[in-house]
């Protein structure tokens, strides 16, 4: 093999239980080099990394088949440990800190330098001394490198996330013998100048011959900084470029590809001279994880409104905030009634449902019937499937089976009967649950939030045409949240990118895949085609 | 026989089996049984509604109510007002009943918002409100200004810790229209009191509200986004929960007789959780269902496991001691095998 590479990984495939992750690819990194890995959520990044570093969710998966060359040697990591022990490293997104601990103390967290003592000496390794002075010594070291002059001593609770992040990085550097280090994703959560110094500090590393391998979605970063670009999707490698021949649009171009032809959706006309029918000005939505940070966005009566984005960047709070399941500032307009800080049941009430994302947590009860979670939402609401006996109600029983029998049939969900624990039924199963559940309170607009997300292809499909059709049959108005943007476009008739909280701009599902792309890494479309609204940002 | 057994729970099954050979035991050492079966139809009377107080709360996902004691107290006080009041019968039963309606809403109000305030721990927080009301209530026992005889101490202040309650309403409910099936006795007053609670509760669950309720205990976050209040669900349940203690002890002491003060409810509410666990409940979960079997099964092995002990090992108070054994060994096996019999 060619010695130059210090990183060589050949024909990885890996699948899980059958379902194939990775198909035979290959990464190459020479020792210096910052080389970029770019892909969708679900490109098969992550699992490569696991593969990589030995994690234990690989090898108790039945492994995976290639081979792994480091220093011109064929390799077999089993754990972290062996990871570790041939100097490779990585910086996680999220912070592995104790925060009671001082910066030097997590800088040396289990590698701490010792002496022995005379107790030591009696009962093992386990008493020896800690050496605090010489630790400190190192983390300066360590800290010099990533041009931190803060003190060494000072507990790490409390400081900005800018600097823990340096933090994880002197830790790795500390270590003796590092040769390779991984990126995961470290601007993620950093203001622009740490980010920026954090791109100082990795030239400056890799400067000093240690191989990086930088994961984000950033696509500016990745002109600005890297050697060398692999781009994965859907599990195979897609393109090796070299960042001197390539551009930020060809790169987004090859993450989002094509996967599926957009057939079926036949353009239908929306009146956008109406009012919109629900109207979201300056909306914040404070929850975590997908915070939405001030979006406007119009829906129109009988359209599918698609949106789109990277997982984390506040797309999924948009539905939420609208049912009100967050706390929010600004304002919805419904049908022309403003509403500010909506409530959950307020929202139900003016017809508006929702298929939740997380579906055993929000959109299910696992140990209640199919019957039961059916109807729920519909005899808390609307005070339907009930029987009055003037003085008390009691569940109408007949027609709560009926209305669940007739949604079994219409969706096609596999059970043995309505009175089945929806926690029995599988993912694509549950799913159709939940949209029966939304379907039976009558909504005039649904909101549907990842509603493919865990289910098999064959699900999927039903699902996607499920909605088709009640926006086609019934005019119902849907916003469609998805991660998958081919979905999106084969069944939305606008479709909104969400990045960084907020909406980085409206797009018309025949767009090229490099505008997709490009608005989803955070850079505006050179060309503005705009939507026809004038909503963009 | 395994699929059998998981079907209807390990501990139900043990118990079932448990109760067998203990009737079967009790015919072959000579024990009348019809003596045997009269005191289990009895305690099962006597002990249900305490038992169905825990549905509410399990449903409202603040577990087992530990703190029914609150209840119990509150129903003390109602009695020994009806008491105070010299009322007589089945007028004093249901005045006492009547009363126990208001104060159970206040104090159950304020307990539920008790629980609300610290969710996550509501089993510890209960268990310990239960013994707090009842240390508290040693005090108004002796302060509260009541003259009665029948409950006043003759020299000295505050109630007894014991009293009859002979002349007042001893049996109201066991003596209406009360028959005998060969030896067997049937307090039929009682056990239609019993029957037509747990119809109540159950129609309860069947309601919107109680829909909701019970949806909102198995998943707090799907009841949010169907737009339940969950706080509300858990108050009422609560304060449900607290009346049919109430309620309870007052059906408990007509047939038992007499009325105990004092420290005497402060265990009261674990051999209820654990009739209710035994009966196939979960901490999350139980239907009016499991409060008949739990009771049947617990009420039995306990009263019918006595006259049998006491005939195998009969020196001095060992039948005493085996009793609180078996009791408290129950209340444990149920409290860490809460799972099965759905």
């Amino acid at each position: 093999m060619d010695k130059e590479y210090l990183l060589e990984m050949k024909g990885i495939t890996k699948s899980y239980y059958g379902n194939t992750v990775l198909k035979n690819v290959d990464l190459s990194i020479k020792p210096g080099e910052i080389h970029c890995l770019m892909g969708e959520n679900g490109a098969g990044k992550s699992t490569l990394m696991n593969i990589l570093f030995g994690m234990n969710v690989i090898h108790s998966t039945g492994g995976f088949e290639g081979e792994i060359f480091f220093d011109g040697e064929k390799r077999d990591v089993r754990s972290s440990f062996d990871a570790m022990n041939l100097g490779i490293g990585m910086v996680h997104q999220e912070f592995m800190l104790i925060p009671d601990y001082s910066i030097t103390e997590n800088i040396k967290l289990n590698r701490e330098l010792t002496k022995d003592n005379f107790v030591s000496r009696l009962f093992g390794p386990r008493l020896k001394t800690v050496e605090y002075a010489k630790m400190g010594r190192d983390a300066r070291k360590a800290l010099d490198k990533v041009d931190m002059n803060i003190d060494e001593w000072i507990r790490v609770a409390g400081l900005p996330v800018g600097y823990m992040q340096f933090i994880e990085i002197a830790r790795e550097i500390d270590k003796t013998g590092i040769k390779f280090l991984v990126f995961d994703e470290p601007t993620a959560v950093l203001t622009e100048s740490e980010a920026s110094n954090l791109l100082r500090i990795m030239r400056k590393l890799a400067d000093s011959g240690i191989a990086i391998l930088f994961i984000t979605h950033r696509l500016d970063e990745v002109i600005e900084i890297s050697d060398n670009i692999t781009v994965l999707r859907d599990g195979e490698l897609v393109a090796k470029k070299k960042t001197s021949e390539t551009t930020s649009r060809e790169i987004a171009e090859l993450m989002v590809g094509r996967k599926i032809e957009l057939s079926g959706k036949e353009k239908k006309d929306i009146d956008r001279t109406k009012d919109p029918i629900l109207e979201l000005k300056d909306f914040k939505v404070k929850m975590p994880g997908e915070e939405v940070k001030g979006i406007n966005l119009k829906l129109y009566e009988g359209e599918i409104l698609g949106i789109g984005g990277l997982a984390g960047l506040g797309k999924l709070g948009i539905s939420n905030g609208i049912m009100g399941l967050y706390p929010t500032s600004g304002d919805i307009i419904l049908r022309g009634e403003k509403i500010t800080n909506p409530l959950t049941k307020e929202m139900l009430e003016k017809r508006i449902a929702f298929v939740s994302e997380d579906r055993k947590e929000v959109g299910l009860v696992i140990d209640a019937s199919i019957e039961l979670n059916t109807v729920f939402t519909a005899m808390n609401i609307n005070g339907e499937y009930l029987k009055d006996y003037k003085f008390f109600t009691l569940r109408d029983k007949k027609r709560i089976k009926e209305r669940a029998e007739q949604m079994i049939k219409d969706l096609d969900i596999r059970c043995t009967n309505s009175k089945q624990m929806v926690g029995n039924l599988s993912g694509g199963n549950q799913q159709k649950v939940c949209i029966a559940r939304a379907l039976t309170q009558n909504p005039e607009i649904i909101l549907v939030s990842e509603p493919t997300r865990g289910i098999d292809i064959g699900a999927k499909k039903i699902v996607l045409d499920l909605l088709k059709k009640l926006n086609k049959d019934y005019n119902m108005t849907i916003i469609m949240t998805s991660s998958e943007l081919n979905e999106l476009r084969g069944i939305s008739d606008r479709i909104a990118i969400v990045t960084e909280g907020k909406i980085a701009g409206i797009l018309q599902p025949e767009d090229s895949d490099a505008n997709f792309g490009l608005l989803m890494a955070g850079k505006s479309i050179e060309e503005d085609r705009g939507d026809r609204d004038g909503n963009i940002h | 026989m395994a699929t059998f057994i998981k079907d209807i729970g390990f501990p139900r099954f043990l118990m079932s089996l448990l109760l067998i050979v203990i009737l079967v035991t009790a015919i072959v050492v000579g024990i009348p049984i019809g003596m045997v079966l009269t005191d289990l139809v009895q305690r099962v009377g006597m002990y249900g509604v305490i038992v169905l107080a825990m549905v509410p709360s399990i449903q409202s996902g603040t577990g087992p109510n530990f703190a029914v004691t609150i209840g119990i107290v509150l129903g003390l006080l109602a009695a020994t007002t009806a008491i105070e009041f010299n009322l007589v019968g089945m007028w004093a039963f249901l005045f006492a009943i009547a009363m126990a309606l208001p104060l159970s809403i206040i104090v159950g109000l304020l307990y539920g918002k008790l629980l609300n305030a610290c969710k996550g721990a509501e089993m510890t927080i209960s268990t310990y409100t239960g013994f707090s009301i009842v240390q508290l209530m040693c005090i108004a026992w002796i302060v509260i200004p009541f003259n009665s005889q029948i409950m006043r101490w003759p020299i000295g202040k505050g109630l007894k810790t014991t009293f009859t309650l002979e002349s007042t309403i001893y049996k109201v409910l066991d003596n209406f229209l009360y028959f005998k099936i060969g030896e067997v006795e049937i307090p039929t007053g009682l056990l239609l009191f019993f029957f037509a609670a747990c119809l109540l509760v159950y129609a309860f669950t069947q309601s919107k509200m109680g829909t909701a309720i019970q949806l909102g205990g198995m998943n707090n976050k799907f009841a949010v986004a169907s737009g339940v209040d969950i706080d509300r669900g858990r108050l009422v349940a609560n304060v449900i929960s607290t009346y049919l203690g109430a309620v309870g002890i007052i059906v408990y002491s007509q047939s038992f007789g007499f009325i105990q003060l004092y420290t005497a409810p402060l265990m009261m509410a674990f051999p209820a959780v654990a009739a209710v666990l035994i009966g196939g409940a979960t901490a999350s979960r139980a239907k009016v269902s499991h409060v008949i079997i739990g009771v049947i099964l617990f009420q039995g092995v306990l009263t019918s496991s006595m006259p049998v002990l006491n005939e195998i090992i009969p020196f001095g108070s060992v039948a005493e001691i085996s009793r609180m054994v078996i009791q408290n060994g129950i209340i444990l096996y149920a409290l860490t095998k809460v799972d099965g019999g759905q």
